[in-house]
């Protein structure tokens, strides 16, 4: 939208009897979403736990772009994807992934 | 915000269709004034280059410069945030269809043509993530890591949601209303995002369902073809893609409600960092704010009189008054508010101020019609909600 259709549009909701021309919208909008947009998990021990159970919701941006969490604080995130959020992480499967969490994107 | 050549792929969209093109000569990041916010800067479909929080589900954030272009926010502009990742990439205005059920005299199904034959409503409203600056929280705490481009300003047009409940009939047993989006998770196993208001806050005269932003269709990403529209509330309960409208006849204890987006029901809603079992309400009216547009943090400003601009709003009382200090909040001079474009609406601002060879600490203060202003510290909660505090600008002056 230009600024000049902002400005008519302000200036007509400024006036507060005259609606905007807008009109309700018909038909199809379809747009196409980049993926993971060239994020991925840094690679480690534990990787492939990640890229398996973090992944099926989530790009790893998620993950790459928290402050630096503590292992408290990842254990209680891989909890809280447990649950409430219901992924799918075996009991196995959780010590890997706090490890991998800690390691590559946490404090000791 | 220092700006660093790096190869990330930018797509580009036209007509009604918006396919994802590789754009020659990759994009900028920007590095955002916290520890780990480097930012890629990021073209997706009608929308501009913006700063890519995560891609899947797809979070963007306004640069900040942005906000000095006007008071209203373009739509290819305005920031970005879903919760799951069942985003739908197609939407037919011509089919969609809402659905008004629950504790009402007639379930209905709504379209778009609907919504076209009845009154028309208009205003100027913020829109800003609960999260918005969550990034700057001390301590840090885990969450989407905005800065403080969460947020916009836009001309929404649409219908009140208040005739659509007349037009459904309420039972006398109506206690919320509960708003639902074609979005959804990945697993059954997660929970729907859903978002519910009490029947006094949905009955409100300015409560909308809105098809149009800044005169124009809404972008796909910000929830075409219809909204939901909580001017004074944080964006967490303007339902996108809406879908359902489900009268309830009890308090919503779907998760959205019940756990997430939560404040501590303290006398400032904070508490001691680490704090646990403390009572919560959930996240409701915005608290007021005010921004400088025109000067960046670590800018370099030339000796004399400067002009400094920005902007304010807060949770729908309007602006009383901005204040500006140069010294970093010692002294304070009132700014000349600009046009109002309504109490929803940002409020520009300007002042001038002398400007002192050697550092300078500029600092901005907003209070609201209902006398809240903020605060020189501000309050910590777990979810990095509420942000509120006095912003500086730490300015060098040659």
């Amino acid at each position: 939208m230009t600024r000049a259709l902002i400005g008519v549009a302000c200036a007509l909701a400024l006036a507060g009897t005259a609606a905007s021309a807008a009109t309700v919208p018909r038909g199809p909008v379809s747009i196409t979403l980049p993926g993971d947009a060239g994020f991925a998990f840094k690679p480690g021990p534990g990787v492939i736990a990640a890229q398996t159970y973090c992944l099926s919701c989530h790009s790893s941006a998620y993950v790459s772009t928290q402050p630096t969490l503590s292992r408290a604080q990842w254990t209680a995130e891989v909890a809280k994807m447990r649950s409430p959020y219901g992924a799918t992480i075996p009991d196995d499967q959780v010590a890997t992934l706090v490890e991998y969490l800690t390691t590559q994107y946490g404090k000791p | 915000m220092r700006l660093v050549r790096r190869d990330f792929l930018v797509f580009a969209g036209s007509a009604a269709t918006f396919a994802l093109l590789p754009q020659k000569g990759g994009a900028q990041t920007i590095d955002l004034p916290f520890d780990n916010g480097q930012r890629p800067v990021v073209a997706f479909p009608q929308k501009r280059p913006l700063l890519l929080l995560t891609p899947r589900p797809p979070q963007l954030e306004t640069p900040f410069a942005v906000f000095d272009d006007g008071v209203v926010t373009p739509n290819d502009a305005f920031y970005v945030r879903w919760h799951e990742a069942g985003v739908p990439q197609q939407v037919d205005a011509t089919t969609h269809r809402i659905a008004v059920s629950g504790a009402v005299n007639r379930t209905l199904s709504l379209s778009l043509a609907d919504l076209g034959g009845m009154e028309t409503i208009e205003y100027l409203a913020v829109n800003q993530c609960s999260g918005n600056g969550r990034a700057l929280s001390s301590p840090r705490v885990a969450g989407g890591q905005w800065d403080n481009g969460a947020m916009g300003n836009a001309l929404w047009t649409g219908v009140r949601l208040r005739d659509i409940l007349d037009r459904a009939g309420l039972k006398p047993s109506a206690k919320q209303v509960q708003f639902d989006g074609l979005d959804g998770p990945v697993f059954p196993s997660t929970p729907d995002f859903r978002k519910s208001l009490d029947l006094a806050v949905a009955q409100a005269d300015d409560v909308m369902v809105a098809y149009a932003m800044n005169g124009a269709p809404l972008p796909l990403l910000n929830g075409y073809p219809v909204r939901l529209i909580v001017p004074g509330w944080y964006a967490t309960y303007w339902v996108k893609m809406l879908s359902a409208i489900t009268v309830l006849d009890h308090v919503d204890d779907n998760f959205w409600m019940k756990s997430a987006y939560r404040i501590p029901d303290t006398p400032d809603n904070s508490v001691v960092p680490g704090a646990t079992g403390f009572p919560t309400i959930p996240i409701n009216k915005m608290r007021v704010r005010s921004f400088i547009t025109n000067i960046a943090e670590g800018a370099t400003l030339t000796a004399g009189s400067q002009t400094v601009r920005g902007i304010a709003f807060d949770g729908g009382s309007g602006i009383a008054r901005v204040e500006l200090s140069s010294d970093g909040g010692t002294t304070w001079h009132q700014a000349t508010l600009e046009h109002d474009y309504g109490n929803y609406s940002f409020r520009r601002w300007h002042a001038t101020f002398d400007a002192k060879p050697g550092p300078q600490k500029l600092a901005v203060r907003a209070t609201g019609n209902d006398g809240a202003t903020q605060p020189v510290k501000q309050g910590w909660n777990p979810s990095g909600y509420l942000r509120s505090t006095i912003e500086t600008y730490a300015v060098t002056v040659r």
